[in-house]
């Protein structure tokens, strides 16, 4: 595997500093952080980061900081709380990234997830393809 | 195709493998009769095809099957699926460093680069990076 695989360690470090991302993206971290994590000169990681994971080292922060959000959005917990536990330090910054990158606003994602929630509770085999509940024996007749 | 089924030995365990270690979403989560759960999860960039993660034990009446259905699955007689990757290296030492267990690691083929990788319940699964 070695022989195909050349840049075997350039490619274990910017995993590592994906997974970095990943586990302290609440935290105050910025590309410079991460690059030193990393090992590398920021300009190079960035690069080297976009090439893999077609978003710079910021850019995957901000979608691993929205994705967290929408679980904890999903838990119900308060839209200020989730801000701030994701990492973000304004309200409006991410509220306005939120609604950028999800399309709708943390307000309007609870009620949407709430009204699932509610239809899922009423009328779960609404959620199962009809064939499959038939066959597990789970529909009314 | 929307949906498709796979049997895993431990539900819960197999929710926890396919969310926090190959990174899925959660579809639809609802409990059902016979104190079952339907559960289906998707890749993040395919919100529209949802896997269900069936238990062995589902719409399979005879002890005597299900046995042998657990067998099967755990000895890894069943190969499910292939994911491919843009870039099989990044996405190979990833799952490694997340605990997922490769019986191939990359490997040029005429095909392309490919892995081959275990869910937690003995499935398996070809990750490839296709030429």
């Amino acid at each position: 595997m070695d022989e195909l695989y050349p840049k075997i360690y350039l490619y274990r470090r910017l995993v590592q500093a994906k997974l970095f991302i990943d586990a302290h993206y609440a935290d105050k971290i910025d590309v410079s952080n991460i690059a030193d994590e990393a090992y590398f000169s920021k300009f190079h990681f960035i690069r080297e980061f976009k090439t893999i994971y077609h978003k710079t080292p910021h850019q995957y922060l901000i979608y691993v900081r929205i994705n967290k959000a929408m679980e904890l959005l999903k838990d119900e917990v308060p839209i200020s709380e989730v801000c701030y536990s994701v990492g973000f330090e304004s309200l409006s910054s991410f509220s306005g990234l939120f609604k950028r990158v999800v399309g709708i606003s943390p307000s309007l994602y609870i009620d949407e997830h709430q009204k699932k929630k509610a239809q899922m509770a009423q009328s779960p085999l609404a959620f199962v393809p009809g064939c499959f509940a038939e066959r597990n024996g789970w529909s009314k007749k | 195709m929307t949906h498709v089924s796979i049997y895993v030995l431990d539900q819960a365990r197999a929710v926890d493998f396919y969310t926090n270690k190959l990174g899925f979403k959660i579809v639809t989560d609802v409990p059902m009769a016979n104190d079952d759960r339907w559960v289906t999860v998707c890749p993040p960039e395919q919100p529209d095809f949802e896997m269900i993660l069936s238990p062995v034990t589902r719409s399979v009446s005879s002890p005597e099957t299900v046995a042998q259905l657990k067998e099967l699955v755990a000895k890894g007689a069943f190969g499910v699926g292939l994911f491919t990757s843009n870039d099989i290296f990044a996405t190979y030492e990833e799952l490694k460093a997340k605990g997922v267990e490769f019986t191939k690691t990359p490997k040029k083929e005429f095909y392309g680069t490919e892995a081959i990788f275990k869910d937690d319940s003995g499935n398996w699964f070809s990750l490839a990076q296709l030429a």
